[in-house]
């Protein structure tokens, strides 16, 4: 026994508890056209909620490039007059930025993958109903109810289980919005306290955190020198 | 033999494609009681190869119950086994 036989129990026993719920052929036809139109509407929701996620991503992505710029020109600035230490507190901000920006990057790219797994989901569902449909009207013109009960039975099953499988597709989409919606207020919420340096301590992993450190640290120094080079040179002039 | 692969969508394989993807099939199923994580994506991936490249693809507006389904292509280790640990079978 694999993989396939397992999945294939699993997922056909939730399909079968939504099916079981209805027993007269007539009803399930109607029934089953209602349930696809209403879970193609909030495929469709769906979509749009990940294409909002995605927007707002790339939107503190831009705040966090600006924050980033300004960060350099303020140490800049802090270093033309004279405080070093002014410059490093600015430099050490951007490389925390520079650390979300990276985040958030691979994140959109994430969000850009779901979004083009639940067009596709859709496109699939909506060419099954639009069968289904034609299908429903055939049957109830030319079967008698007994023989109408198993070509809906067909119909119906072949239908459940895309349904089943977009409801999974759209339930992950779903996951992958609200934990991305709590990272974005975190970060919306530490741009505006300015204390980015924060989030520099990285859950978990003590030993990619502190790497994670002294990188940053390596890249302030680095940013230090170079600014430092650049306002003498401003001054030589 | 119609093949679902969740997310993605379904598959007709026979014959010798169909022995072929029981092997394979069997063998994941061996690493997902393994801690290999690559391991497992290695042959899960094999899985998803075979039904792919040796099944004919369904269009997508037939309405036809599938016999075997297989989970989402991006399933890891870690959700593989909670997928058998939450559903015993």
């Amino acid at each position: 026994m694999g993989i396939l036989s397992r999945v294939s129990t699993i997922f056909k026993s939730k399909m079968n508890q939504a099916l079981d719920q209805i027993e007269d052929p007539r009803q399930t036809l109607e029934y089953s056209y209602q349930k696809q139109l209403e879970l193609l509407q909030s495929v469709k929701r769906g979509l749009a909620d990940v294409v909002a996620s995605k927007k707002r991503l790339e939107l503190q992505a831009d705040k966090l490039k600006v924050s980033s710029a300004t960060l350099e020109q303020e140490a800049k600035q802090a270093l033309a007059v004279g405080r070093e230490d002014l410059a490093r507190i600015a430099l050490e901000r951007k490389q925390a930025a520079a650390g979300q920006l990276d985040g958030l990057q691979h994140q959109v790219e994430d969000l850009q993958k779901e979004q083009d797994k639940l067009t596709a989901a859709e496109q699939r569902l909506s060419a099954k109903v639009d069968s289904f449909r034609t299908q429903k009207e055939v049957i109830k013109a030319q079967y008698t109810a007994a023989q109408a009960s198993v070509k809906i039975g067909e119909a119906a099953t072949g239908l459940s289980e895309e349904m089943a499988d977009v409801g999974m597709a759209m339930q992950r989409a779903q996951d992958k919005t609200d934990s991305m919606r709590a990272r974005a207020a975190a970060i919306d919420e530490l741009v505006d306290q300015g204390t980015l340096q924060d989030t520099l301590a990285a859950k978990g992993d003590p030993v990619a955190a502190e790497l994670g450190k002294i990188s940053a640290t390596a890249n302030v120094e680095s940013d230090l020198a170079r600014l430092k080079a650049e306002v003498a040179s401003g001054a030589g002039r | 033999m119609i093949v679902r692969i969740l997310g993605e969508g379904q598959y007709d394989l026979e014959g010798e494609a169909l022995q072929a993807l029981k092997v394979a099939d069997a063998h994941c199923f061996e690493m997902v009681a393994g801690a290999d994580e690559a391991a497992f994506d290695r042959a899960f991936v094999e899985v998803l190869a075979l039904v792919r490249g040796r099944g004919a693809r369904l269009p997508a507006e037939r309405l036809v119950e599938s016999d075997l389904v297989l989970p989402a292509s991006e399933t890891s280790l870690e959700e593989a086994r909670k997928l058998f640990t939450s559903h015993p079978v």
